[in-house]
């Protein structure tokens, strides 16, 4: 199989959104994720951010790390909060100003879901960016339904025994009209899909894999490494869903790579028995195999040539 | 009691049709409600509005209550008049984002149709959802009728948007009994409702672009919390008379003239009931047979329960011997319902000596017959002639009794 290559001649343009000297840990993946994300977006944004390391990157009172307004909502409620920021917008005839979620997994997948199923089904107008550090980081590394099939967390010390829910293929089934997967190991990727999820309307949908070197037992240094590996070893594809249907990978696993190259980076995976790690290559094969055939897909008429 | 002036047009209309004509009026800039008995037709004709274009209101029909609270949240951060509706359960989802409203001091303006919250499930009225929330920062108005919830919802947002004050504002009235029985309403025109309620007093919305500031942040670990809940008080305090200035500025309009609390029969009361809701009206008619029969009998009727109005509440019932009070909320393991011991408190720093009995009445939409409150101010008058109680708590119309 070849691989799938980003765009390399995109250039990023940055505006300077987002400042130095915020709250993350060094060497923070979702730092670089909210870099490329805001300075993306550009100035003429309101943010909503519920409770969630991006919370404490955006600032408690009386500080901010970006120089756009922000509503710091509740866990549950980001979709909606910036569906009633859009609503008054609109109201207000400021068709201008792009209305942008940066939310972490557990305000997503888990408690967050159903506003966003909610405003999704309505295509509420909004950029949501799922910062994706597959757990419940910010209170101690507790699991969330992101958190990988049998990855350590201090609720599942064990092992996760449940697969990750796969948000991307969720929000593309409510068929709206940009769902992408993006990482920070990939920053000419993310700033892509970002800059075009800005220029569409309706619920944009980005979820951008974030690694947290404390919750996943990764050094300093090696975020973007370990990103990296996320889409060379088919771990995590980086791919772009347009209106349920339009599929198009942008980057895939370089062939020969064992997910094992991504597992044994990381501290959570310490445990993992030489056929669990069997059982892992074999789900992300599988895995891959279903979205390539998603994305080559041709319509085939179910009953042609059926006889009546 | 409304008085219904013989010269106006007087239509036969619902509670929620009443308040969904106010809304219609006013004319927000957004409403995101879900639907719940009984609060449904207030949204749903709200919407059909919005369908046939006589309002110009953003409606988001949200997936659930906490999410229409969330949505109204950022709206009115946003700058734009927001409005919804609820009852019980859905009251009781939007929970814990009442007190970010609150705490945001975001003028937005609820209706709460006043339902039993679960369990067992149950549709009827009682208050349990609403004095639930009586901690929640809001402003609290309970209606008796179509016509007073319609005429709160008129004066709504000159309260909640006037600068002493920015708080959110839920009106109340009792579910089925008002909201979906049919009853007299005096409507104003839209021009009158439009001049009345007038544009907002402008402030600095939270979300502008071109000012970015965060609203609702984390407030640190040595933050400014404690500051913050005070400034919300005080802002409770200067509501009080804001309320009673709309309220007088509206009798001016109407000749419908409100007060945080409505006497009947107080001037020389010897004994007395202190209701809220729609109970008022039953309460209303015994009392004026009792006095056929001689007995000092009267009525305080609670309209704004937050901010509490506790002088004037302690002056009325300076001159009563015993003064029951009617929940129709119950506070398990607490000595009395809430608005009991509303009341107590109320008494006792005012040092009127009045004997005191909690009546709870009409959980889960049971019925309150016209006995019930004569065996009430019976009650009363035993304990006002000094006979000794045997329960602080009576409750009326329980079955086995």
């Amino acid at each position: 199989m070849e691989p799938f290559h980003a765009e390399p001649n995109y250039i990023i343009e940055e505006a300077p959104v987002f400042s130095s000297g915020h709250n993350a840990c060094p060497g923070c993946g979702e730092a670089l994720a909210v870099r490329y994300v805001l300075n993306s977006m550009g100035p003429k944004t309101v943010a909503v951010i519920p409770p969630s390391c991006i919370a404490i990157i955006s600032g408690p009172q009386p500080y901010s790390s970006m120089r756009i307004p922000v509503y710091q909502t509740t866990l549950e409620a980001s979709a909606a909060s910036a569906a009633g920021i859009r609503r008054a917008l609109v109201r207000q005839g400021k068709d201008d100003v792009n209305v942008l979620v940066i939310a972490g997994d557990g305000g997503t997948y888990d408690i967050g879901f159903q506003a966003l199923s909610g405003a999704a089904e309505r295509n509420e107008d909004m950029v949501y960016v799922c910062l994706d550090n597959e757990g419940y980081m910010n209170t101690g590394a507790q699991k969330s339904s992101s958190t990988p099939y049998l990855a350590y967390t201090t609720s599942t010390p064990g092992g996760k025994p449940n697969d990750k829910k796969d948000i991307a293929e969720i929000m593309a089934a409510h068929r709206v009209p940009y769902v992408a997967t993006a990482t920070v190991g990939y920053p000419e990727d993310l700033a892509r899909k970002v800059a075009k999820a800005k220029e569409m309307r309706g619920l944009r949908f980005i979820v951008v894999l974030t690694p947290c070197l404390d919750g996943w037992g990764v050094p300093d240094d090696g975020a973007v490494r370990v990103s990296r590996l996320a889409v060379q070893t088919g771990f995590f594809p980086l791919y772009e869903v347009e209106e349920g249907e339009r599929y198009a990978i942008n980057v895939g696993p370089t062939p020969g790579w064992p997910v094992e190259r991504y597992l044994e980076t990381q501290r959570r995976y310490r445990h993992l028995t030489a056929d669990q790690v069997a059982a892992i290559q074999a789900h992300v094969d599988h895995k891959w195999s279903l979205l390539h055939a998603r994305a080559k897909v041709e319509c085939v008429p179910m009953f042609q040539g059926a006889e009546i | 009691m409304s008085a219904i002036t013989t010269t106006a047009k007087v239509r036969a209309v619902t509670g929620n049709q009443a308040v969904a004509l106010a809304m219609k009026q006013i004319d927000p800039d957004v409403v995101a409600a879900y639907p719940i008995t009984p609060q449904t037709d207030v949204v749903q004709t709200f919407s059909q509005y919005v369908a046939d274009g006589a309002v110009r209101a953003e409606f988001v029909t949200a997936e659930s209550e906490h999410s229409a609270m969330s949505a109204c949240i950022g709206s009115a951060a946003a700058g734009a008049r927001t409005m919804t509706a609820t009852s019980s359960a859905g009251f009781a989802l939007m929970w814990e984002v009442l007190f970010v409203a609150a705490s945001m001091r975001l003028p937005l303006v609820m209706t709460t149709v006043n339902r039993a919250l679960s369990g067992p499930i149950n549709i009827h009225c009682d208050h349990s959802d609403s004095m639930g929330g009586r901690d929640t920062g809001w402003l609290q108005i309970y209606n008796e009728d179509a016509q007073e919830a319609y005429d709160a919802t008129v004066m709504s947002f000159p309260i909640a948007e006037h600068a002493a004050v920015r708080l959110p504002l839920m009106n109340m009235y009792d579910g089925f009994i008002i909201s979906g029985a049919i009853g007299p309403l005096v409507p104003l025109s839209d021009g009158q409702v439009q001049a009345f309620v007038g544009e907002a007093p402008p402030y600095k919305h939270l979300l502008q672009p071109n000012d970015p500031i965060t609203v609702g942040p984390f407030d640190g670990l040595h933050g400014w919390y404690f500051e913050h809940k005070i400034a919300q008080n005080r802002a409770m305090e200067a509501a009080l008379p804001v309320i009673q200035e709309t309220y007088d500025r509206f009798a001016e309009l109407t000749g419908r003239r409100y007060h945080h609390l409505m006497t009947y029969g107080m001037e020389d009361a010897e004994v007395a009931l202190v209701v809220i809701g729609s109970a008022a009206g039953t309460a209303r008619s015994v009392m004026k047979q009792l006095r056929e029969e001689g007995i000092k009998a009267g009525i305080v009727k609670i309209r704004t329960f937050r901010p509490f109005p506790t002088e004037e509440l302690a002056r009325v019932l300076s001159g009563v011997k015993a003064v029951g009070i009617m929940d129709r909320a119950d506070s398990y393991g607490a000595q009395g319902g809430p608005l009991y011991l509303e009341v107590l408190a109320a008494l006792y720093q005012r040092d009127v000596q009045a004997k005191t009995v909690n009546f709870v009445y009409g959980l889960g939409g049971r019925d309150l017959f016209p006995q019930n409150i004569e065996d009430a101010f019976r009650t009363l008058e035993a304990a006002a002639g000094g006979a000794d109680l045997p329960y602080y708590r009576i409750y009326l119309n329980m079955k086995g009794e």
